[in-house]
C-alpha cells in the first residue's frame, strides 16, 4: 500500500536532511528518501565551516541568504542539542583568511569591501602581519596579513548531519535508506514517487539529492545543472589547541585534529586522492604554520562536492508543477540553518522567498540541452 | 597475556617510563609492553580516559606513546630498538606554540560599533 505524506524529500545528505527536519518540525509529515551508501555523499566530505566572508561578493542575494543562515546557526545548534543530545560543536569565534602575498591581500580587501557595500551588517578588518602574528603564535614568515570577520564560525559536519537526521526522527519523520528513486508521477494534486523500497505519495516533493538532483529533475521535465567538484582533505593527529579561529584552508577541531583542505578540482566522478594535491594542501598549510610539519597526517580523502554553472546555489520551483521544489548547493553546512528554518517554511507555504528567485535553475536553461 | 614461543629472537632492553623492560627483537613496542603487563599506554585527548592497544594494526590510535622525545607514535606499528626510551602519551601532543587566549583581535578591532 502506498503511504501518503505531506512532503517527500529525495536526498538524505546535508541539504535534504536540513529541509526534511525543517518540514517535520513545522508539523508536516515527511519522508526522506536516501539512496544509500552508493550515493556520492558530499555530506561526508565537508570541511565544517560556517563561512560568510567569501560568499556572494558580487551576488547580493547569495550574500544575504548566507548571512541569514550564519545568524540562525546558534539557534540551530541549540535546538539540535536540546532535541537530540547531539553536539554539533558549533562556535563562532570569527574567521581568518590568511594572505601569502601582497596581491592576495589587496584582492581580499577589495572583495570584502564589495561584499560590505551590499551587505552592511557584514563587518571585517584587514589585519597586518604584526597583528595577525600576535593573535596566532607560530605564524609563518610568509604570511603577509589576512582578513578577519566576526561573522564566521565552524562546526563538526558529521555531527551536524547526524543531528539533523536525529532531530527529523525525533519529530516523527521517517527515513528510508536504500530508496533510490526510479520514477516520479503526478496524480492529481499529489506526487507519486517510485523507489526501490516501494512507492510514496506526497503533496509536496523536494529534490535535494546533490549530484543526483538533475537526474531526478529530468524525470519531471526540468533541469538542475550540477556537476562534481572534488575537494581533498587531510586530517592530522590530535594536537594541543593552537588555533581558536577557523580559516578556509585549515581549522583545528574542538577535539584537537587539524583539518587541511581548500582544494577544488574538476575531475568528473573520481573520489580519489592524488599526491600532487595533497602536497599542495600540506605545503600551503605549513607556510601558514611551519610547526605543522611536525604533525602526522592520519587520513586523507577526496569527496565530490556540488557545483553549479555560476557557483551559486540553485533553488527552483517550476511554475508549471505546483508543490515541486529543488535545492542544490555547495555550502550545505553554512546554509543548514536557513534551510531548516526559512526554506522549509517557504516550501510548506508553497512559494520560495523572492530573494531566491535569482537562484532559479531557469537561467541555465539555454545551456541545459 | 603471555608470549607464544615460536622462534628464538634475541632479547633487547628498552626503557618505559624510566625503567628497563625486556623485549624481543622483532616485537612492536605495543607487543613488548603488553608482554610485561603494561596495557594503558596513553590517555584520550578528548575525555582523558586511559587507553591501550586495541587493533594492533594501526587504525585505532589508542596505543600512542612518546618515543625518544617524539610524541604520538603508534606503539603497534613501531618495532622495538635497543635503548629506545618510551613514555606514555598523555592527552594531545604539543606541536609548538600554545594557543593564544584569543584576546588580540577584539582589542584591535572596533567592528561592532
Amino acid at each position: 500500500m502506498t503511504r501518503s505524506y505531506d512532503a517527500i524529500v529525495v536526498g538524505g545528505g546535508m541539504v535534504g536532511s536540513a529541509i526534511a527536519f525543517g518540514l517535520q518540525r513545522l508539523g508536516l509529515s515527511t519522508v526522506m528518501l536516501d539512496e544509500g551508501d552508493v550515493a556520492f555523499r558530499a555530506a561526508r566530505g565537508n570541511f565544517g565551516l560556517v563561512w560568510v566572508q567569501s560568499k556572494g561578493i558580487d551576488f547580493p542575494p547569495y550574500a544575504r541568504w548566507t548571512w541569514e543562515s550564519a545568524e540562525a546557526w546558534a539557534e540551530l545548534h541549540a535546538e539540535i542539542q536540546e532535541l537530540t543530545g547531539v553536539d554539533t560543536a558549533y562556535s563562532r569565534p570569527g574567521g581568518i583568511e590568511v594572505c601569502l602575498d601582497e596581491a592576495e591581500f589587496s584582492e581580499t580587501e577589495s572583495s570584502l569591501n564589495r561584499l560590505q557595500s551590499h551587505q552592511p551588517e557584514f563587518t571585517f578588518q584587514m589585519l597586518d602581519r604584526k597583528t595577525l602574528a600576535e593573535e596566532l603564535p607560530g605564524l609563518g614568515d610568509q604570511v603577509v596579513g589576512g582578513s578577519y570577520s566576526p561573522a564566521d564560525g565552524h562546526a563538526n559536519p558529521l555531527y551536524l548531519l547526524r543531528g539533523l537526521q536525529a532531530g527529523f526522527r525525533a519529530k516523527g519523520g521517517r527515513i528510508e535508506v536504500g530508496a533510490r528513486v526510479t520514477a516520479i508521477h503526478r496524480q492529481g494534486r499529489d506526487f507519486s514517487v517510485m523507489a526501490e523500497k516501494g512507492a510514496f505519495k506526497g503533496r509536496r516533493l523536494v529534490l535535494a539529492a546533490g549530484l543526483g538532483t538533475n537526474e531526478l529533475a529530468s524525470m519531471v521535465g526540468f533541469h538542475v545543472p550540477v556537476h562534481p567538484l572534488r575537494g581533498q582533505l587531510l586530517v592530522t593527529e590530535r594536537v594541543q589547541p593552537f588555533l581558536h579561529l577557523p580559516m578556509s584552508l585549515l581549522r583545528q577541531t574542538n577535539e584537537g585534529s587539524v583539518l587541511l583542505g581548500d582544494s577544488h578540482e574538476d575531475v568528473g566522478f573520481d573520489e580519489g586522492t592524488t599526491t600532487g594535491i595533497m602536497n599542495r594542501i600540506a605545503n600551503r598549510a605549513t607556510r601558514v604554520f611551519p610547526f605543522l610539519k611536525r604533525a602526522r597526517v592520519v587520513r586523507a580523502w577526496g569527496s565530490l562536492r556540488i557545483m553549479t554553472p555560476d557557483g551559486y546555489p540553485i533553488y527552483e520551483q517550476p511554475s508549471e508543477i505546483p508543490g515541486l521544489f529543488a535545492a542544490a548547493c555547495h555550502s550545505g553546512v553554512t546554509l543548514a540553518a536557513v534551510h531548516v528554518y526559512r526554506l522549509a517554511k517557504s516550501i510548506r507555504d508553497g512559494a520560495l522567498p523572492e530573494m531566491l528567485h535569482p537562484m532559479g535553475a531557469k537561467k541555465f536553461s539555454h545551456a541545459a540541452d | 597475556m603471555r608470549r607464544i614461543e615460536t622462534a628464538e629472537a634475541p632479547t633487547i632492553v628498552i626503557e618505559f617510563e624510566g625503567r628497563d623492560i625486556q623485549a624481543r627483537q622483532g616485537d612492536s613496542v605495543a607487543a613488548a609492553l603488553i608482554a610485561v603487563g603494561e596495557v594503558a599506554l596513553c590517555t584520550s585527548p578528548v575525555s582523558g580516559a586511559e587507553r591501550g592497544p586495541f587493533c594492533m594494526m594501526g587504525v585505532c590510535f589508542d596505543c600512542m606513546v612518546e618515543i625518544d622525545g617524539v610524541p604520538n607514535r603508534q606503539a603497534c606499528l613501531t618495532p622495538v630498538e635497543s635503548g629506545m626510551r618510551v613514555r606514555r602519551q598523555r592527552g594531545a601532543a604539543a606541536l609548538g606554540p600554545e594557543a593564544s587566549a584569543g584576546g588580540v583581535i577584539p582589542k584591535v578591532l572596533d567592528i561592532d560599533s
